[in-house]
């Protein structure tokens, strides 16, 4: 049994078949990409997983218990995390409250503790506090603690947002176009940064257009063309594969 | 920083001995009622200030309280619950209806999350007056149990201690600002918990939220409770106070009196929203009906309580021109505010130069 497996997946919207027949697994600590052309389904496999859309057959397991039938918030707290193609935090929450938030699933305040801030209460919320310093730390966003998500820079509202999906204690950690609007230097910051999270034992799967971080950092890569796994396999080999490169530019022989 | 806490001080002293320094009861009167619309005020920026979910029908959960009182305490079916006992009472079966209502309303959002709860603030008065055999329909309930202090802790003879007269407001003003304080300690308590962050989130971006482990059903629920059970607790003293419920007090223009005074103090800020409420109900309960006296007194015919509506209509259109966060807003709700402007002025700029210039 892998950490994490997708079998069968398909999902259809009317006529429009999204995501058809895809099966793969992820082992526990690894990094995995999916990449393909835009319109190939990869966004639709993340809602799939973190439960925004329900697949019309297949299934998905993480650490062989099936996420299918379960809302949003319970995946989140078995252990699956993920981060937004275009950044959702909350804006008008500081850095600090943002990452806190993110604890929510880990503490356990009902709502008469919440009411009289019972000496129980007040111990988590210092836990999450420090937690939350911990990961903005983790992230290098310690100084902008206090700062408004919306107010910080794109860069840093990258990282924030992978710091309060962190905070959820994630076994999986989904990464949607992670490195998308950044420069070169942010690049290599945020590629080290994935390899410090994959060190501390979250497995790590990414969706990524820019083939320079997915070659990078990914042990093996899933490629998707109409909804469909086209090649898998380990960045080098699927670099080289006839299908990627006619999915991405064209058939050679010019009749695309 | 120092003088700000003195006068603090001092205002709340102020506002403790109040009673002993003003002898007329009509004043303390006055108070209590403003006071019961503190409470309100409190409980609805729960809902809209804190979990941002717009209820036009708050005044649904003030007639469910008041009823409450009115049914179990007094000779209508010869329970005589006590008053201590109804504040709990009535205030969890606020909260109750206020997971009802809410309930059917999970999957909206902003104006149609506002229409539906419009529609239970009229549903609601209508089913009292409509209930007749229950309720006296127009007529409303009368000679509501008044509350009797707890003697025995007084040192009195007797438990049942007859604090509460017909004509003296006092004890009721000191119940109320009991009533308040618990209220500002529970609303900030929560707004600095893992309910209080919730409610923020889901405000923010209710699906980022449910992606951080949010459950919004029980959130969104939880906040039309807590919201509902203020408005409880403030329908039993407000009616044991008057001794009397009817259906009209509790009309679509009470929910948009509460969201006026939120609108004024300033959304989402504890301190703000009283100060608000206070104002509205002072030109209301005060400002008007004593110009009113003064025009009779020097010969005017002139009736300036006809003028709330424009009045309140006219302070919400003045905010929203020129402090649209209110007067003592939340930092966050004054961020928001100034962005959404400032989109909006980049907006229509915009708009200006794609059309050219103003045609003259």
């Amino acid at each position: 049994m892998s950490f994490f497996q997708l079998t069968g997946l398909r999902k259809t919207f009317g006529g429009l078949v999204a995501v058809n027949d895809l099966s793969f697994s992820i082992e526990a600590g690894s990094i995995v990409a999916m990449i393909g052309p835009n319109g190939a389904g990869k966004s639709t496999v993340f809602n799939l997983i973190t439960g925004i859309y329900r697949p019309t057959s297949g299934s998905i397991d993480l650490e062989g218990r099936s996420l299918c039938r379960l809302r949003t918030d319970a995946i989140t707290a078995l252990g699956v995390a993920r981060t937004f193609q275009n950044i959702r935090l909350f804006s008008f929450m500081s850095a600090l409250d943002n990452v806190m938030t993110g604890r929510h699933a880990q503490m356990h305040a009902n709502l008469v503790a919440s009411l009289l801030h019972t000496p129980g209460q007040r111990a988590e919320e210092r836990r999450a506090h420090e937690r939350a310093r911990e990961l903005l730390r983790f992230v290098d966003l310690e100084p902008s603690s206090h700062e408004y998500a919306r107010n910080l820079p794109y860069g840093h509202q990258r990282r924030l947002e992978i710091a309060r999906a962190l905070a959820t204690d994630p076994k999986l950690l989904l990464l949607d176009e992670p490195a998308a609007g950044m420069n070169p230097r942010e690049k290599d910051d945020l590629v080290a940064l994935i390899e410090r999270i994959r060190k501390s034992g979250v497995t790590i799967f990414l969706i990524e257009h820019d083939m320079r971080v997915v070659m990078n950092i990914s042990e093996r890569v899933t490629v998707l063309d109409h909804g469909e796994k086209i090649a898998e396999g380990p960045p080098e080999v699927v670099r080289n594969d006839e299908r990627v490169i006619e999915a991405y530019l064209g058939r050679a022989d010019g009749a695309a | 920083m120092q003088a700000g806490r003195y006068s603090t001080y001092a205002l709340l002293a102020l506002v403790l001995i109040f009673p002993l320094l003003d002898r007329n009861n009509s004043h303390i009167d006055f108070l209590v009622n403003a006071g019961a619309f503190i409470l309100l005020a409190l409980g609805l920026n729960i809902v809209v200030g804190f979990a941002g979910l717009l209820d036009l029908g708050y005044a649904a959960f003030f007639a469910i309280g008041s009823y409450s009182y009115a049914m179990l305490a007094s000779a209508q079916f010869g329970l005589h619950v006590p008053f201590w006992v109804m504040l709990f009472f009535a205030a969890s079966i606020a909260a109750l209806f206020g997971i009802l209502l809410g309930a059917p309303t999970l999957r909206l959002r902003g104006d149609y999350l506002a229409i539906v709860t419009l529609g239970f603030g009229e549903i609601v008065p209508q089913t009292f007056l409509n209930l007749g055999q229950w309720t006296n329909g127009p007529n409303g309930i009368g000679s509501l149990d008044r509350p009797s202090a707890p003697g025995l802790l007084l040192g009195a003879p007797d438990w049942k201690l007859h604090l509460f007269g017909l004509n003296d407001a006092t004890p009721y003003y000191y119940v109320t600002l009991a009533l308040i304080a618990l209220g500002v300690l529970l609303a900030s308590n929560l707004q600095n918990s893992r309910l209080g962050r919730a409610w923020m989130a889901i405000r923010e971006d209710e699906l980022a939220a449910r992606h951080v482990g949010i459950n919004t059903t029980v959130t969104k629920l939880s906040a039309f409770a807590l919201g509902a059970s203020f408005s409880g607790l403030a329908g039993v003293v407000y009616s044991a106070k008057l001794n009397l419920v009817s259906p009209d007090e509790f009309q679509f223009s009470v929910s948009i009196l509460v969201l006026s005074m939120l609108v004024l103090g300033g959304m989402g800020n504890i301190w703000g929203v009283i100060v608000g409420s206070f104002l509205l109900s002072f030109v209301n309960g005060f400002l008007l009906p004593q110009s009113t006296n003064l025009a009779h007194a020097v010969g005017l015919n002139l009736d300036f309580t006809n003028y709330r509506f424009f009045l309140y209509g006219a302070i919400l259109v003045g905010m929203m021109l020129f402090r649209p966060e209110g007067l003592i807003p939340s930092r966050q709700r004054r961020a928001e505010l100034r962005v959404a402007l400032a989109d909006a002025g980049v907006a229509a700029q915009e708009q200006a130069e794609y059309e050219g210039p103003p045609r003259t």
